[in-house]
Parts: C-alpha cells; structure tokens; sequence
C-alpha cells in the first residue's frame, strides 16, 4: 500500500532543503538554547528587590532601624526618599517605584503598642489602641508586586527591641518535596520542553506543507503517483527527530547551567516526548490543511502558542484558573504534556502514573491525523 | 486509424458563479501535438487540470487514456506528465537532486534510475549543471530540467501548460524541436499557449477564449478559412487610416505590423480588398494589398464571431 521509497524519497529531499535553509536550520538548535538560557535566568516568580521610597516622617533611630530590617528582607530595595506622602504616590504614579514606606512621626509609641512585640513591656496594650506601625502604599495593578509587599505585614519586629527572638512555634510544618530550595528554573526546564516542542513542531510542520503548495509544488507533486499518506509521513519524520533534537539541548543545558537533574529513565522520557510530539505534528498538518500561505500557518501557530504559554501551567498554576478556562487549557495537548514530563521528571512518576494524560496525547494525534487525511485531497479544488 | 486518447463532452468547470470551462468537446488523437491556444483567463489552465484529474468538472465528462473522468484518477498518474505553468521543481535542489527525487516518486531504483537519469542529462543538455541548484540556472535550463523531470517515467500523454512563457525564442525552438522528438517516440502532447507562434507549430488547436471552444482544426485549415480577407496597408502615415479603418462597418480589425496595417475584414463582406480600398481612398499615397494570413487572424476572427453572437 505505502510506497517506503516514496517515503524515503520525502524524508530526503526534507533533510536536503532544511540543510540549505541555513536559518531554521539555525532556529532548530539556537531557538532552545537562547530561550532556555533567558527563561532559565529570567523567570523567577519569586519577587524581589521591589524598588521602593521612603517617607520617614520620625526620623529616628527606631525608624532608620525598621527601614534596615525590611531592607534586609530583600523584597525591596529602597531607591529614593521623600518628605511627603504625596510625593511619593507621585513616584509610584511616575513608575519611579513600585511602592512606598511611609513612616508616622509616633512610630516608637505605636511599636510598644503593638501586641506582637509590646506585649511584654506595656501590659495595657489591647488591641483596639494597637496600631500598625508602618504603613505601605503599593502599585496594586502588578498582582505579584502587591503580593510580595504583603508579605511584609506579619514581618516579625523583635529585632528593632534587641530583645530575644520569642518566634512561636509555627502552626503548621512544611516539607517542600521535589524543590527544596524553591527555585523557578526547575519547574521551568521541563515546562519549556512542552512550550518550545508546540512552539517548532506546529509551525515547522505547517509551514513545511503550506510551503509546498505556495510555492506551486504541490500542484507538480499531486499529479504524480504519490499517496497523501506519503507526503505526510515523509514530511512530519524529520520534524521528530528536530524535536528530539531539541529536547536533549533543553535538557542537556537545564543540567549544564542550571543542575537540573531526574531520575527518570531516557526510555519513560523518550516514550512520552514522542507522544507530544506527534501530538503536536498532527496539529501542524491540520493546520497546514487550512491555512493557503505560510503567513496564515504562521498566525495560526501563534493562535495556539499563546494559549499554550500562558494556560498550560507553564507560566501560571493551571489550579488557579477558573473552570472555564481549565477546559480550555484542556484543550491543548501542551497542558497534558506539562503534567506528564513535570510528572516523569521532577516527581519520579511512572509511565502507569500518567497513563490517563498519555491518554489524551494520543487521543489528539488520532484527532488530528484523520482530521488532516480527510481533509487533505490530491485535488486542487 | 489514429487512437484517441482524450476525449471530452460538454467538460465544464464553475468557480462560483464564474464559468471558466463552457462545455467543451475536443478530441484529441495519439502521437500530435495539441495545442490549447487562447488570452490569459481563457480556461486553458482549468481544462488541462480537470484532464489530469486535479479540478472535478463541474459537468460533463472527459477519457484520458482511457480513464472516465470525474472518478479515481490515480492510476492514470502513472502514464502522464504534467509541466506546470512556472517552476515548480525544487529551486533549492540541484538539477540530480530533483531528477533522483521525481524518479524515487516513479519507482526507478538502482540501476534503472542512474541510467534514466544519465540518458536525460545528455537528451536535455543539462550534463554540465547536474551539480547546480535549480534556482541558480537560467530560464531555458530551469524549462530543460522541467521537462526532463517530467519525461522521466516516459509518459504517453503529456501536459504542458504555457512552457515557455518565461524563457527566449531562441530556446523556444529547441524546445519544440524536443517536443517533436518525443512525439515521434509515441507521445502525444497537449500544450496550451497564448503565443500565436507556437501555436503554428502543433498539429491540431482549439482556440478557447472566455471558457469557450472557438475553433479547432490544423493551424493550415483554420488560416485557409481566412485566406483572402486579410489586407495589407501601407503608406506613409497610418495612424490616422488605422482611426478611421477601425470604425468602418465589416472590418473585423486594424493591427499595426511594422510600417503596415493588418486589416481583417468581416466574413459577410465579398470583396475584401476592395472594401478596404474603398474606406482609405480619401488618405493619400495609401496602397492595399491581400496577404497570407495568420493565427492571429483566425484568432481575431473567432473571437470576433463571439462579439457578433452577443449582439445578436
């Protein structure tokens, strides 16, 4: 039925023209690299080092001493100091600063009012005379910005009094599996794997065909013996072994500069990145099927790439968004990738354990690939 | 007895509302070379792709080889060749990389393929560029190549839609001399053209305009159908007998050819030059003479035949 030879013959001419093609054949390998050496060092969803002002309206040692203590913090660094409220709510306005430290003239009254650390010195202290001691303004607009300064509000005072640390026992004990010392880049190594494979395998695939028929080969190729099936088969081949490829540069330099390692085998890694990958490649052909240019495939890669960025749970905790857009993530094999290879890799999950997302992987790449065939004619109209 | 190997009725292709191909009949007999001739727009495209099975007739039917068309059209892959208006071979392989491919997709292996491939570099000239990429040649080796890719798997019938469009007359003649040669190995050849030219050399044309069959017939037959309304005009300034022949009733139309006007006059009219005489009398120094026609003329005429009807 399926002629290897044709097959071959496809794969060939592929591997020919994208060696000549000296810029995706650049992308392929410098696409991975960059954008893992940037998002590596670049994405840290913990915030800190806020630029932030001052407003010390006590100036005194109890207030230079605070501003020290929340210095030391590291969740900003105070960049200007001004006289008046107002002017550094001009500030925030301006952007200068995320946000401002205001301190109230009383500020040493107010400290040994305060339940937390007072307790001990004034035993009238009650909580309704207690006053906060400080007060922040911040730009709220930047959901994480405003987060992390909130943090700041239960930031514990015994240090400004000299007095031992009375820290309570904590109500709760934390034991943080997978990521003991809580660093970004280790969710981030194989979640890029998911968005850089949708990324490639989508576009390459749908521009390789539509390529084709722009350029009018399609029409010499159509009148000749060859089976869509052949084409298809001969164009998607070389695209898994350019996605395995850059699989290994993303996991290779994830172990290299950011000594992110797994215990999981190559073989439960191969099993699943093959999965997406042919998930992702049917997608490409259904793509390739619609769009009349490479502009068109190129627009509609990107359709499918943002959503996958920013719902998948690469970016964000796919458990924080509403129902509605968890099915809408569902919808992307990307998002079920993610739990896969964060699974295989960071957690030690077994191939049994992701059976059910492996389950949807496949269930796309069938989607796709009859999608496609149906609707890809040896016929022009 | 001549075998034939394409034959349509009523072939008829819409693209919405606009009809490209208007029911066309053509018969077309093995071993010639048939010519579609007719403007830009005129459907010849469409119609040598509903021949190869690569546009569904909107209605009517055609055999190609033998296969019913509208219907599976795959086998008949296998016995023509298509040459595309334009390059459509690969510009960033070489001229044996893309022969190697077309014959991996023809099923030459080994040996066969080697010795094919060899046979069609020397036929075509094109031994010197076989390390080339396609799209650093010029016009004629990029048509030569285009031809030998499509010849490769010896073809019965073979499409060729405008080949030589993009390329000089000089090349224009070799490459129709390497048309006759295939069609003496047996090969028939349809090709369509707007040039008037080439269009004389092939043994049998339809001239299509606007999705219609005009005409059809040998070049020879068609312009003997013309042969003595066509008059010559020469004199010193034409441009104002060109004005005045152009709105004369019963002349068809006025081309300048060099320092001559080419008039073609209306078939009703019974003699011809002397019509034409007639209306230039009042310029003087202003000689008629008939001349030979040509497949402009025929043409003109059939095209001028369909203003008529639409008149009417």
């Amino acid at each position: 039925m399926i002629s290897y030879r044709h097959i071959l013959a496809i794969i060939r001419k592929e591997l020919l023209q994208l060696r000549r093609d000296r810029l995706t054949f650049g992308m392929i390998v410098m696409i991975p690299l960059i954008q893992l050496v940037l998002f590596g060092y670049a994405i840290n969803t913990e915030v800190r080092h806020i630029p932030a002002a001052i407003v010390d309206q006590s100036n005194t040692d109890v207030s230079r001493a605070l501003v020290q203590m929340v210095e030391a913090t590291q969740v900003v660094r105070f960049e200007s100091r001004f006289a008046t409220v107002a002017e550094a709510e001009g500030a925030i306005m301006r952007a200068e600063v995320r946000a401002a430290f205001i301190i109230p003239k009383d500020v040493s009254q107010r400290l040994v009012r305060n339940p937390a650390v007072g307790a001990r010195f004034s035993q009238g202290a009650t909580d309704t005379t207690a006053r906060p001691v400080a007060q922040w303004i911040a730009d709220g607009s930047d959901t994480l910005v405003a987060g992390a300064i909130r943090s700041l509000r239960t930031m514990p005072l015994e240090a400004l009094l000299r007095q031992p640390s009375t820290r309570p026992t904590p109500t709760f004990e934390v034991a943080l599996f997978y990521n003991p010392e809580q660093r970004t880049v280790v969710n981030i190594v194989p979640g890029l794997v998911g968005i850089i494979l949708t990324m490639t395998m989508i576009m390459f695939t749908a521009a390789a065909i539509v390529r084709e028929s722009e350029r009018g080969n399609m029409e010499m190729l159509i009148a000749t013996p060859i089976r869509p099936l052949e084409l298809m088969i001969g164009k998607i081949v070389p695209f898994v072994g350019i996605g395995l490829i850059q699989v290994t540069i993303i996991l290779g330099l994830g172990w290299a500069l950011f000594s992110v390692t797994t215990t999981a085998s190559v073989w439960t890694l191969l099993v699943v990145t093959l999965l997406f990958i042919i998930a992702s490649l049917s997608l490409g052909l259904v793509i390739s099927t619609i769009a009349k240019n490479q502009l068109q495939a190129m627009q509609m890669t990107i359709f499918v790439l943002l959503p996958s960025i920013l719902l998948s749970g690469f970016m964000f905790p796919y458990e924080g968004m509403p129902e509605g857009a968890q099915h809408l993530a569902d919808l992307l094999p990307v998002t079920h990738f993610l739990r896969i290879i964060r699974g295989v890799f960071l957690r030690d999950a077994g191939l049994a354990d992701v059976l059910p997302e492996a389950a949807w992987l496949i269930g796309f790449a069938v989607l796709g690939m009859t999608i496609a065939s149906l609707r890809f004619r040896k016929r022009l109209d | 007895m001549s075998e034939v190997v394409v034959e349509t009725h009523g072939l008829t292709r819409m693209f919405g509302t606009k009809t490209a191909v208007d029911k066309v009949d053509l018969k077309i007999t093995k071993g010639t070379v048939y010519g579609l001739l007719g403007p830009n727009g005129s459907g010849k495209t469409t119609a040598m792709r509903m021949l190869l099975g690569l546009l569904k007739p909107t209605a009517g039917e055609a055999l190609v080889l033998g296969t019913r068309l509208p219907g599976n059209a795959e086998p008949l892959k296998r016995h023509i060749g298509y040459m595309t208006q334009g390059f459509t071979h690969y510009r960033d392989l070489t001229v044996l990389e893309n022969l190697g491919f077309i014959a991996d997709i023809h099923d030459f292996g080994g040996r066969r393929k080697r010795a094919r491939i060899k046979e069609l570099l020397d036929t075509y000239d094109l031994a010197a560029q076989a390390d080339k990429f396609a799209g650093e040649m010029s016009g004629g080796q990029r048509q030569r190549l285009a031809l030998a890719a499509t010849v490769l798997h010896r073809p019965e019938l073979l499409f060729l839609d405008e080949p030589t469009a993009a390329v000089d007359p000089e090349t224009r003649r070799s490459f129709c001399e390497q048309l006759f040669d295939l069609v003496e190995g047996g090969t028939t050849i349809i090709v369509s053209t707007h040039l008037m030219d080439e269009a004389e050399r092939c043994h049998q044309i339809a001239i299509l305009d606007q999705g219609r069959k005009r005409a059809e017939g040998a070049p020879r037959d068609l312009m003997a159908r013309v042969q003595g309304r066509v008059v010559e005009v020469s004199g010193p300034d034409l441009r104002p007998v060109r004005r005045h022949l152009s709105t004369t009733t019963g002349i068809l139309s006025v081309a300048q050819v060099g320092s001559r006007l080419r008039v073609l006059v209306a078939p009703e009219t019974n003699d011809p030059q002397a019509t034409v005489a007639a209306a230039v009398a009042e310029f003087a120094e202003i000689q008629t003479q008939p001349t030979r026609p040509n497949l402009e003329d025929v043409f003109v005429l059939a095209t001028g035949e369909r203003a008529a009807e639409r008149a009417a």
